[in-house]
């Protein structure tokens, strides 16, 4: 398991290092046309969103609400009520933590 | 393109307030990469490996991602097959912020490295143009704490028997649920949010990990037709 371990570190570095160069390597400097730039500004809410939906209603490749989404709910109320968000992601750990605790 | 303000002067300024505006997030990189050392050293890493993985992949979603499938007997390459598919969403943070970066293309490169979702999110200028002395200023700090974090985890782990009761997982959405909040700026922004969460949430069943949150990217295309067509 240790060799796995290491390819899978040597890997991961390898994979991620390139689709992180492939965009400024490909497009850096230039003037891009309006609409790419329009469709760019739009894709940051479309993928933070898809990020929270899928850690928050789903485990793996399986649909799943528990106490984790409980505590996430109650960390976005805390963070629209302009709460910092330091107290938002404590509190939603307090409340998964403590709903796991009691059932 | 115009880059704007790369006086020493400008660059100092943005460089110190990428550093403040990442301290929140670099002090819940904490929490989390705690919880990543700890879940790396319960499926059989060393504590070294945990540390070097969080140093050179310093990327949260695809550490976890690989750690459960070697854990769960996968192969090496399996592991990185699914890294690379949670990583897949810096391909298009890296169109978008490719532009910004000047110099030769190695360097460019050496430069793409530093994009990490919240130092991306917020040096953004949202006019399609990335600040990216904001950028290396915010991924710093982000830095320090992810491998401080795993560090504290993997070898002060032990303190914590079962880290899934202490609600950990309720950090990375709470973290990322912010950054969307930062972002949604009007009624298009909102729209494309609630779009791309609901694509990404349609696919988790049918599509391997990674590839719903890659596949939620095409709905800014359609929040541009939108926008087009006079929508706020």
């Amino acid at each position: 398991m240790t060799a796995t371990i290491w390819w899978t570190i040597a890997g991961c570095t390898l994979v991620t290092a390139l689709i992180k160069a492939i965009g400024p390597v490909a497009l850096g400097g230039r003037d891009l046309p309006p609409r790419l730039i329009g469709v760019i500004t739009l894709m940051a809410p479309a993928l933070l969103a898809a990020l929270v939906v899928t850690s928050t209603f789903a485990v793996g490749d399986q649909w799943h609400v528990g106490a984790n989404t409980v505590g996430v709910a109650v960390g976005g109320v805390i963070l629209v009520r302009r709460g910092p968000l330091v107290v938002a992601v404590l509190a939603a750990v307090t409340v998964t933590a403590l709903l796991r605790l009691v059932t | 393109m115009p880059v704007p303000d790369e006086s020493d002067a400008g660059r100092a300024v943005s460089l110190r307030a990428g550093f403040r505006a990442s301290v929140p997030y670099a002090a819940v990189g904490f929490l989390l990469s705690m919880s990543f050392g700890i879940l790396a050293r319960d499926s059989g890493f060393p504590a070294v490996a945990a540390i070097v993985m969080s140093a050179i992949v310093f990327a949260g979603s695809a550490q976890f991602a690989a750690v459960a499938i070697v854990a769960s007997g996968g192969t090496a390459a399996a592991a990185v097959a699914a890294a690379a598919l949670m990583n897949s969403r810096f391909l298009p943070m890296g169109i978008a912020l490719g532009p910004s970066l000047p110099g030769r293309a190695p360097w460019r490169a050496a430069q793409g490295q530093t994009v990490v979702d919240a130092s991306w999110a917020m040096a953004n200028r949202g006019d399609g143009t990335f600040d990216r002395w904001f950028l290396f200023g915010s991924t710093a700090p982000q830095y320090v704490t992810w491998v401080a974090g795993t560090t504290f985890g993997a070898l002060g782990g032990g303190l914590f028997d079962d880290a899934s009761s202490l609600g950990l997982d309720a950090i990375y959405p709470t973290f990322f649920l912010a950054l969307v909040i930062a972002e949604v700026k009007d009624r298009t922004t909102l729209a494309v949010a609630v779009a791309g969460g609901l694509l990404a949430l349609s696919l988790v069943e049918v599509a391997p990990a990674g590839l719903p949150v890659l596949a939620s990217s095409l709905v800014a295309l359609w929040g541009l037709r939108r926008r087009r067509q006079g929508s706020p």
